[in-house]
């Protein structure tokens, strides 16, 4: 699989949501590789971007719960609907909340009408990847944030990834519930790390193959004079380290004993203090050779750009399918040259680009083709 | 909010049978109405087969099968291989191995499968009747037929461990490639597991 592999390009011809968090309806078209949305704060922007959103696995944007998406004042449902476009034919993709009198109310998502079983269906059509100012401490943040984020990554590639961390989360609640008891049987304890250990070197070796081709695609776009730096990726972990060098078998088998010989320790500590559980992302900035947590907050406003663009990238490469950028309150934060950077850059990546922003000027410089619309509470018209 | 449109008898039918797995209220409503549509030939002979399962249904006491009697008809099939015990979780798991029809053996049933996060552990499940029962002789093997989930397995384990100190063969069903399953559909972790668990051709 390299870059010469077929890359989709869908495009997002029409959007319309029903009962969606300030939107009673909306009908919206558009054509645009590079779509703006100004408005006011409170407008209803990110509301358009979350509706995108939920075209993928897991929560959206907002990690909101489907209910709270529902329109306040209607029926407790929702329902957003986009038309694509892609090598000319048209698809209709639906998903949404149904209310149901006297039971709990119920996702339903459709393609081309027909009924699917999980949103994880509409991964054959459409990518997303997405950018919001809730993102802006990732490097500075918790590790668990970057292991997120990374797992969303992984995600994209590796659909049966979160099932797999899934699985590995629960099976080590339950090893740290036994360790927590105070004569914990050791033949069931046996038995839980058997089981751990697969699972905590299957989530380790997804991750590891994500951040290595992370790596290679950054590599290979690598420009020490861009707007957006370069950014060093490594991941940091007791079994990542041990895949260097051992066959995944032997990583297990290690990881076991690991596990066996730490109860005491992880006993005290109240939860397991090695494996994927406390792996972390070590992101740097690569023109300067620094830690991205050292850089300045512009440089980490446009570190974290860079790797978002390369996401869109490695996802496109991996799925065969453009991924849509979702970037919320992004331009407000760039110098003038810095945004100029960013348009070229998105014009250049090919897939459709979603960008809101309070201010219409900021999306003055945005190149010929691109559309630009206002958005005021429950309405948006193009400028 | 909704009004009653049948009376109390009815409605309480409706809502017992909505707590069947498999109904839901609309479907129980289905139910219902088939049922007390045909009075005398189905409403009748299923409140009397049920008044009958009230009485005689009880568990058995050597494996833990439920039946209408104890020991329970596969306990005390004489055609059965006795010297070899198939462990499941549940008796749906047991039903389902007899549809099979893949082993004239006799079983055991654990009652669930260990899970600390829900508090239930090995004496909670009927683990020691199992050692009781092979501790007892005529045991030859224990197949371990339990699910391959993480609780299923762990179960497995502790199981093989308490087992340990008798002279039983311990064995566990295969885990690899469904019957008609396609290799590029697997996930790596059933083909690991299938390439571990390879048998000679």
């Amino acid at each position: 699989m390299t870059g010469a592999a077929a890359i989709a390009f869908p495009r997002l011809g029409r959007l319309t949501l029903a009962d969606f968090r300030s939107y009673a309806a909306l009908d919206l078209s558009l054509s645009a590789p590079l779509v703006a949305l100004a408005g006011e704060n409170g407008a209803g922007k990110t509301n358009i971007l979350e509706a995108l959103s939920l075209f993928t696995p897991g929560r959206g944007l907002r990690r909101a719960e489907l209910a709270e998406m529902a329109r306040i004042g209607g029926e407790g449902g929702f329902a957003v609907a986009i038309a694509l476009s892609e090598e000319g034919a048209p698809l209709r993709l639906g998903t949404g909340l149904e209310p149901r009198p006297g039971e709990p109310a119920v996702r339903r998502s459709r393609i081309d009408g027909v009924p699917v079983g999980s949103p994880a269906a509409f991964a054959e059509h459409v990518r997303l990847v997405w950018l919001t100012p809730a993102m802006d401490g990732l490097f500075a943040g918790s590790a668990g944030e970057r292991r997120r984020f990374l797992d969303r990554m992984v995600l994209g590639i590796d659909a049966r990834h979160g099932a797999r961390v899934n699985a590995f989360e629960r099976a080590l609640r339950g090893r740290n519930r036994l360790l927590a008891e105070p004569a914990p049987d050791r033949a069931w304890l046996d038995g839980i790390e058997a089981e751990i250990a697969p699972l905590a070197v299957a989530v380790a070796a997804a991750r590891r193959a994500t951040v290595d081709r992370l790596a290679r695609v950054i590599a290979a776009h690598r420009d020490d004079a861009s707007a957006f730096p370069w950014a060093g990726v490594v991941l940091e972990g007791t079994i990542e380290e041990m895949l260097t060098t051992l066959p995944e078998v032997e990583a297990e088998t290690r990881y076991r004993a690991l596990l066996r010989e730490g109860r005491g320790r992880d006993a005290a500590a109240g939860r397991a203090l090695a494996g994927p559980q406390a792996s972390d992302l070590l992101v740097w900035h690569g023109p300067k050779d620094v830690p991205a947590e050292r850089a300045s907050t512009g440089e980490q406003k446009a570190l974290l750009i860079g790797l978002v663009l390369a996401h869109a990238r490695l996802v496109a490469e991996a799925s065969g399918i453009a991924p849509f950028v979702l970037l919320d309150e992004i331009a407000a934060h760039l110098d003038p040259r810095r945004r100029a950077a960013l348009y070229t850059a998105l014009s250049g990546l090919g897939s459709q680009v979603f960008m809101t922003g309070a201010d219409p000027a900021l999306f003055a410089d945005l190149p010929a083709g691109s559309e630009t619309f206002l958005v005021a509470p429950g309405a948006v018209r193009p400028l | 909010m909704t009004r009653a449109t049948a009376g109390p008898e009815i409605e309480r039918l409706i809502q017992l049978l909505a707590r069947l797995p498999g109904l839901g209220p609309r479907s129980a409503r289905r139910a219902a109405l088939a049922l007390v549509k045909k009075k005398e030939l189905l409403l009748e002979p299923l409140a009397d087969a049920m008044a009958a399962a009230v009485e005689h249904v009880g568990t058995c006491s050597v494996c833990g099968n439920i039946d209408t009697t104890d020991p329970c008809t596969v306990c005390t099939d004489p055609t059965r291989d006795g010297s070899v015990i198939v462990v499941v979780e549940d008796v749906s798991d047991l039903w389902a191995l007899e549809r099979a029809g893949a082993i004239r053996a006799r079983y055991h049933v654990l009652g669930g499968t260990l899970n600390p996060l829900d508090g239930i552990g090995p004496d909670d499940l009927s683990i020691e009747p199992l050692v009781a029962r092979c501790a007892a002789g005529g045991v030859a093997e224990v197949i371990l037929a339990v699910n391959a989930t993480v609780d299923g397995q762990t179960t497995a384990h502790v199981v093989t461990d308490r087992l340990s100190h008798l002279p039983v063969r311990v064995s566990r069903l295969a885990h690899g490639v469904p019957v008609g399953g396609e290799l590029d559909y697997l996930d790596e972790g059933t083909l690991a597991a299938a390439i571990r668990a390879r048998t000679p051709f």
